[in-house]
């Protein structure tokens, strides 16, 4: 019986850090790993999450090994009896001062890391405005006048410089490859900034609990070249593309007679309440419904159909919109490149 | 027995439902605690399997958002307001007395009037589930999500009141234990021979002396901001909700250290026990509970790494952070010190108490990782972070818990638990929560942020999820071996004798179960592990006199009616102001009549 309880724990440490190192490989390839970095400041954070996993590693094998052995070596025997030792002095001293030099060795490159990270942007850098609401994202370029939502394009190898709001209750800014997280508090302005390394598109999500649908306010980053960055920065600048289709010509009108101009933009026509996301430019995105939804025809005809059943909580009620109003709606938004 | 001064009858019953309404037998106490917790863990575990079931696959439809949330906030409640905590309470009730040798608490009737707070803040939360709807901002409950406007439904409101009942009770008892730890030890038991079960109260009790009264503060202040318009929290009208943060943490993470030294405690007398030698290095042991303690206080911002604390406050506390795994270090290599050399006899209680050590481990390097700022960073708010709590609370507090379960299993009742299922218990636990937990860090890794009830397919986030559900299943099947165990050793005569496991400490030198007087003659103690003095140096307790003359408090309905008050105070808050006045009315007739009754 004795042999048996203790012959499978021996093996648990050996299962775990093959389990460990598989995982962890299989973790790097994760679309919001945080430990594939994509940029200065994350590449800073990785060299100090291997640094401290390995210290822990070691810390822990150690005392599972040590917990393994004595409890196999010290286990009840015939004829055996217990060594009464109450303590020792110099050895409690020494595993007293092992931990602080460990720590010590974690705590300087740690502090060195805040420094860096935490300290003012690089000269030059991107100006960016990005604010929380419940569930979405909105992002704002004041240099360039560029306001838009859920889908944040900045070009490579160029520090972004991101003013962090909230307009509602406290929300977390998060982009695993490309930057730590810090929360957008109302009230209370923070920022963070980031050079991106490598072009790409990356997923980010709200990561501090922000109600009903917490789960669902995601958005997308874009790292451009710096062409196709101010090319895209060019477009949105312009107002919206005049519709000519006559489906989304119809589209345009159900826009500007319904209930859509109480919260939504489309510069160059008579929307411009800033209470949803900016609309201008959505046909161009890839996703709706703070990348909740790839931007498809079927997705954007369902969203308008209930928002609240495709986001629960949704802040855009069910219009009750008919069939004819939504395909038309739809011809309209997907024409908005 | 005594006559009461109220009109009510008097009680002097030793069995039945009254004598349990009535009593201020802390062993009785204990079992009222031990036996309310384990009912509300099994609740926290329901919902945690609700939990797991939504989240076992992508874009899972068990559950819908709001009552994901509502469950993940209860889920933590639960557990740590109604599960750990409380079942910490029960083992300071049973063996606070009996390790330093008295016949009961200094303040008995207090004692009980702790736990009908408990039970009436208990159920009152629990009915939030049935009466509008549970609260569903966390159980950190970050303003200003927490305001009328943004959560306007009754579950804040549940949160708050419940949350103050339960603040209350804990102060009662955390009160009652110094007093009792300090005043009542037997002749020959100083400071420095208490068991460190007993250290370890002592400590937790300061500790929620120290860190209730900052929560009480700020859910006052969510009351008021709630129900009478006032502007702590709410930025809009000038309110700092990042307040809140410092307030709550500030309370928040001394209740880590709540939760957790109960269980440093229990495993500091059963490694010693069970190796059949003193526990290594006691002085360093008990300094280093202490020391987590006192650092305790100086560490809550770590909390708050990501609310943009700025350079310095991110520096200060990354290194109280750390400083404190020096302290956790120490009684690691005191308690791995302790097996060295012994004889070590693997019973389950055993069991337990060794996993406590590897698993606390787990838990405790993954904090020194959450301490370097930069990576808490990216770890901040995801699994990874679920996944080193749950390696505290569940590798340290629950299996150190049931270590102590079974340990005293036999004094509190009279009966062994059945060792092989204990076993069965103790190996569904042990696999079921690594197999739950571990791959919560490769999803936190990856990139899954906690509390959210849904995720997408392709974020590679699907196949340790579903390893984590199987894991919380096979947990439950382990917590069914324990209620077997429990219910068909409840079944059988008693059988234990004074001291099974040759233990060292007073309370195996009484009957078992004790009386309920505990000791016929209180011991007097010559060394810190007593009994094995006595035994090592032929000491034998004296007989007992032919007749006992042993003055014990009288049982008392009091406690009973002045938690009921409290509970209809908590009520009209929820309700109608009318229910808080009566309950106000009846609180003071309670008191009046309580400091009236006689004690003789």
């Amino acid at each position: 019986m004795r042999r048996f309880s203790i012959a499978p724990r021996r093996l648990i440490p050996l299962l775990l850090l093959l389990l460990l190192v598989v995982a962890l490989a299989t973790a790097c390839t994760d679309p919001m790993s945080t430990i594939d970095p994509k940029s200065d400041n994350t590449r800073r954070v990785q060299d100090l999450y291997v640094l401290v996993f390995w210290a822990a590693t070691i810390v822990f094998v150690g005392v599972m090994a040590a917990a393994l052995i004595f409890s196999f070596m010290y286990r009840e025997r015939p004829g055996r009896t217990a060594q009464q030792i109450h303590g020792n002095t110099r050895l409690e001293i020494v595993w007293t001062l092992i931990p602080v030099v460990i720590l010590a060795v974690i705590a300087v490159p740690t502090f060195d890391t805040v420094i860096k990270t935490t300290g003012d942007a690089p000269e030059g850098a991107l100006e960016v405005i990005a604010t929380g609401h419940q569930w979405w994202f909105e992002f704002e370029y004041p240099e360039l006048g560029v306001t838009t939502a859920n889908e944040m394009h900045v070009p490579v190898g160029r520090a972004v410089n991101v003013k962090l709001r909230s307009v509602d209750v406290i929300h977390s800014f998060w982009v695993p490859q490309l930057t730590g997280k810090t929360d957008m508090v109302p009230g209370h302005d923070n920022r963070l900034w980031f050079t991106p390394e490598v072009e790409g598109e990356f997923r980010a999500q709200c990561a501090e609990f922000c109600g009903t649908s917490h789960a669902n306010m995601r958005f997308r980053v874009f790292v451009r070249s710096q062409g196709d960055f101010e090319a895209w920065v060019a477009n949105q600048k312009k107002d919206r593309v005049a519709p000519t289709a006559d489906l989304a010509k119809q589209g345009e009108q159900v826009f500007l007679t319904g209930a859509c101009v109480g919260c939504h933009v489309v510069r160059g026509t008579a929307a411009a309440a800033r209470v949803g996301p900016e609309l201008t430019h959505v046909g161009e995105r890839t996703t709706i419904a703070s990348a909740l939804l790839d931007n498809t025809p079927e997705n954007m005809a369902r969203w308008l159909r209930n928002p609240p059943a495709a986001k629960p909580g949704s802040k855009m009620p069910n219009l009750n919109l008919t069939e004819d109003q939504i395909q038309k709606l739809v011809a309209y938004l997907e024409s908005l490149k | 027995m005594a006559t009461t001064a109220g009109t009510l009858p008097a009680v002097g019953a030793h069995s039945g439902l009254w004598s349990w309404l009535t009593t201020v037998d802390h062993k009785r106490i204990g079992a009222l605690y031990g036996v309310s917790a384990m009912a509300f863990f099994i609740m926290g575990g329901i919902e945690a399997i609700l939990i797991r079931t939504q989240l076992a696959v992508p874009n899972g439809t068990v559950l819908e958002a709001d009552r994901f949330n509502q469950l993940f906030t209860m889920h933590a409640l639960t557990m740590i307001f109604l599960g750990v905590m409380p079942l910490g309470a029960a083992f300071f009730n049973w063996f606070v007395p009996l390790q330093i040798g008295a016949r009961d608490v200094a303040f008995p009737r207090l004692n009980a009037l702790s736990y009908w707070v408990f039970i009436g803040g208990g159920l009152l939360f629990v009915s939030s589930f049935i009466f509008g709807g549970a609260p569903n901002a966390g159980w950190f409950a970050y303003a200003p999500l927490t305001s009328e406007r943004m959560s306007p439904g009754s579950g804040m409101d549940f949160y708050v009141v419940g949350l103050l009942m339960l603040g209350l009770s804990s102060l009662i008892a955390a009160l009652n234990f110094a007093v009792t730890i300090i005043n009542m030890r037997a002749p020959g038991m100083t400071m420095m021979r208490l068991p460190v079960f007993i250290w370890m109260t002592l400590v937790v009790a300061f500790l929620l002396i120290l860190s209730l009264p900052v929560l009480t503060v700020a859910l006052i202040q969510l009351l008021f901001d709630r129900s009478f318009t006032t502007h702590f929290f709410s930025p809009e009208e000038g309110g700092n909700p990042i307040l809140w943060q410092h307030l709550f943490w500030v309370f928040g993470h001394p209740e880590v250290y709540i939760l957790i030294l109960p269980s440093f405690g229990i495993i500091s007398e059963v490694l010693p026990v069970f190796s059949r030698k003193p526990l290594f290095g006691y002085a360093a042991v008990v300094f280093a509970g202490v020391s987590i303690a006192v650092l305790g206080f100086a560490v809550w911002s770590h909390h708050m790494f990501t609310t943009g604390l700025g350079t310095v406050p991110q520096i200060v506390f990354s290194a109280s952070t750390m400083a404190i795994a020096v302290p956790t270090g120490v009684k690691i290599f005191n308690w791995l010190g302790t097996l060295y050399g012994g004889n070590i006899r693997f019973t389950t209680a055993m069991y337990f108490a060794v996993s406590v050590i590897v698993l606390f481990t787990i838990g405790g390097v993954t904090g020194v990782m959450h301490a370097t700022v930069p990576v808490d960073t990216q770890q901040q708010d995801t699994y990874f972070i679920v996944a080193h709590l749950h390696y505290v609370l569940f590798g340290g507090s629950i299996m150190g818990i049931f270590s102590g379960v079974y340990y005293w299993f036999p004094k509190m009742t009279g009966r062994f638990l059945h060792e092989g299922l204990g076993k069965l218990h103790f190996w569904l636990f042990f696999i079921g929560m690594n197999l739950t937990f571990f791959p919560m860090h490769f999803l936190g890794v990856g990139g899954m942020p906690r509390r959210i009830y849904t995720y997408d397919a392709d974020l590679g986030f699907d196949t340790w999820n579903m390893v984590a559900t199987i894991g919380a299943y096979i947990i439950a099947v382990g917590m069914l071996a324990f209620l077997w165990n429990f219910v068909r050793t409840m079944r059988q005569a008693p059988s234990a004798p004074n001291d099974p496991w040759g233990g060292a400490t007073l309370e195996w030198a009484t009957s078992s179960p004790p009386p309920e007087h505990d000791f016929d003659v209180v011991p007097e103690v010559h060394d810190r592990d007593p009994l094995w003095y006595n035994r090592d140096h032929g000491v034998t307790t004296p007989a007992a006199p032919a007749h006992l003359h042993i003055h014990m408090p009288p049982p008392s309905y009091y406690p009973l009616v002045l938690g009921g008050a409290l509970l209809l105070m908590g009520i009209g808050v929820l309700s109608h102001l009318a229910v808080t006045a009566l309950g106000v009315v009846i609180a003071i007739y309670a008191v009046w009549a309580w400091t009236l009754e006689p004690t003789d």
